[in-house]
């Protein structure tokens, strides 16, 4: 396959989720995705932003193949993951692997490492177990755990060894995408660069594509190549991280940059203060869903949802982006 | 071809000889974990001479469980003044040996015991699992089914399917099972419900694992710790239930001794043969203690947290 293509394509996107209102009384539809659309090349990071509640989560799953989405179309590897039949599902399932944003939940306390982490390989690949073992000694040693490991269980270690041991098991088979959940918020900050050069390492020796989901912007900023800052379900803005770090342009991206404490004051962006809460998904705002808590709407943004549109290196939903940039 | 995979054989042979020695195997350490827990290796003693004098208490016992001494009905036990030795623990009141009817009783109680919660145990975590794993259709007729069972009071349930199935040992535990199994169900679904929701089950099933394994190697074994609980209870409420179904004449019938047979017909002497009544109470209270302890030290050496170091 082509190096040039890309390994994922999603073309909008959606997830609604059916909730009940109560016995008889029918279902809402809660629309946690809403034709999110973005592309990853290989070995690229994709950084997913967002407050919690935006869609971030909704998303990995839907990239992770855990949950089906309600429409629009994903693409992984060349292969339209809506078309496909259950074959070639399967041969696509070691492709994407995920690292969990907690390492306390995400290790199942019955097992020892080694089987733990041989456990793809045995459902996965033909490898007898001897090999298994080997492969699992080696990518330990990868990912910096020592050889005694092999048969403790999950919970003699630290949260900064777990989360390498998730790291370790999402990586065995090779996958070309590796989403990640918030993988670095469940940990020590002392920890949390250690995880991310991790992170970089095996990027740059197995040529993994990440789609790395956070809210913290200054991880964010480490790690990724491009950004997709979402809220309320939608993308508001998407693009290159220079472009996008440098001069972010959308009331919400501006005020989630400047909500990350720098230390040297010529660091400190002018602060955007929002005020309030996501609105509730069982009844969502008319227009523009930024406009409850937008310090610039006016009566046109309450009436109408803005499109995606090009503007300077990027995709940006806003009516009022180029009046109200500075 | 042969030569690189044997050296690489032999370097990791010294390793693997290396990682055994520190770490046991899993028996081992099952094994090992078990013994520190004092209540349960004594209660296993105490289970282990349980099963010795049932399996050989054709030989063990003093005399014929069903032979009738009718010179020396209601004898009290050898320690006491009127006691004699050669029926260390009396005569009931048709003059048989209770230590004798004990031993041979063991076979019959403690069959039960095992046979009905093992036939409600396993099809109790089945359904539990797959009520939990389909929680719409499969589950919700799954547990309203189990709901009715509950909502029958437990013995009338279990006199109705001794009717149906006809008198005897067999159906009896048959009856039994089928009772106590809304009890492995719920608990069974309960707990898998709540691990369904961690994440390690996703983690699972991005690596691979299909249902099957995802039910019984992945979820199972992180929700056994109630399941093995309420088995070593549900061992002693069968013996007792045996022993009410006995007393209403379906279960085990008045020849065979049985532990709770022998309770419910030793009732009449409470006041004037305490002995009658006392030694087949205390054997089953014994078992039933050391079947809890039993559970309890099973569940801990099972459970990888509560485990030492190795």
């Amino acid at each position: 396959m082509n190096d040039q293509n890309p390994i994922l394509t999603a073309r909008q996107l959606s997830k609604h989720y059916s909730v009940s209102r109560g016995f008889m009384r029918g279902h809402f539809s809660v629309k946690a995705l809403n034709n999110v659309s973005f592309e990853l090349a290989r070995g690229k990071t994709l950084a997913v932003v967002g407050e919690s509640g935006c869609g971030k989560s909704t998303l990995a799953r839907q990239l992770t193949l855990v949950e089906e989405p309600s429409a629009g179309h994903l693409t992984i590897d060349g292969i339209d993951i809506a078309t496909a039949g259950a074959a070639a599902l399967k041969t696509l399932r070691p492709k994407v692997q995920m690292v969990f944003q907690s390492p306390y939940a995400s290790l199942n306390p019955r097992k020892q490492i080694g089987t733990m982490l041989a456990e793809p390989l045995l459902l996965n690949t033909p490898l007898d177990a001897k090999e298994r073992e080997e492969r699992v000694r080696a990518i330990m040693t990868t990912v910096g755990l020592r050889p005694e490991h092999y048969h403790r269980y999950p919970h003699m270690f630290s949260g900064g060894q777990r989360q390498r041991i998730a790291i370790a098991r999402a990586m065995i088979l090779n996958p070309q995408i590796v989403v990640a959940d918030e993988p670095t918020s469940a940990l020590d900050v002392s920890i949390q660069a250690q995880i991310l050069n991790l992170f970089m390492d095996l990027q740059q020796e197995f040529n993994t594509a990440y789609v790395f989901v956070s809210h913290n912007l200054a991880v964010v900023e480490h790690v990724a190549d491009d950004v997709m800052v979402m809220y309320f379900g939608s993308t508001v803005e998407y693009g290159p991280k220079d472009r996008i770090y440098s001069r972010p342009l959308h009331p919400y991206t501006r005020a989630l940059m400047s909500a990350t404490p720098a230390i040297r004051a010529e660091d400190r962006r002018e602060k955007v203060k929002l005020i309030g809460e996501l609105p509730s998904p069982l009844n969502p705002p008319s227009g523009c869903t930024f406009h409850t808590r937008c310090p610039f709407a006016n009566d046109h943004c309450k009436q109408k949802v803005p499109e995606l549109r090009s503007l300077d290196g990027r995709l940006i939903a806003c009516h009022r982006v180029e009046e109200i940039t500075p | 071809m042969t030569t690189p995979v044997q050296s690489a054989n032999t370097a990791v042979a010294p390793e693997m000889a290396a990682a055994s020695y520190s770490y046991p195997s899993p028996l081992a350490e099952f094994w090992a974990s078990f013994r520190a827990n004092r209540g349960a290796s004594a209660a296993l003693v105490f289970m282990a001479f349980m099963v010795i004098a049932a399996l050989f208490a054709p030989w063990l016992a003093p005399h014929d469980p069903i032979e009738q001494h009718r010179d020396i009905l209601l004898l009290s036990p050898a320690w006491t003044a009127q006691g004699q030795w050669s029926f260390l623990l009396g005569t009931d009141e048709l003059g048989r040996d209770i230590l004798s009817r004990l031993m041979h009783g063991a076979r019959v109680s403690m069959t039960i015991g095992l046979v009905s919660v093992v036939l409600s145990l396993l099809p109790g975590i089945v359904l539990g699992l797959v009520s939990a794993f389909y929680p719409k259709a499969v589950g919700t007729a799954i547990m309203r089914a189990m709901d009715i069972m509950m909502a029958l009071p437990s013995l009338l349930l279990a006199v109705a399917i001794v009717a149906v199935l006809g008198p005897g040992l067999t159906n009896t535990m048959i009856a039994i099972a089928v009772v106590s199994l809304p009890s492995y169900v719920r608990l069974t679904r309960a707990s898998a419900m709540s691990e369904l929701g961690r994440d390690y089950v996703i983690a699972a099933r991005l690596a691979g694992a299909g249902k099957l394994r995802l039910m019984f190697n992945t979820v199972l074994p992180n929700c056994m710790a109630p399941v093995i609980v309420q088995a070593t209870l549900g061992f002693s409420s069968a013996i007792l239930d045996a022993a009410a179904l006995g007393f209403l004449g379906l279960g085990a019938q008045p020849p065979l001794p049985e532990w709770g047979t022998m309770l419910a017909s030793a009732r009449d002497y409470i006041e004037s043969a305490w002995w009658v009544v006392t030694m087949p109470g205390i054997t089953i209270l014994f078992n039933v203690v050391a079947l809890n302890l039993m559970g309890d030290g099973l569940r801990d050496a099972l459970d990888p947290k509560l485990k030492k170091l190795a």
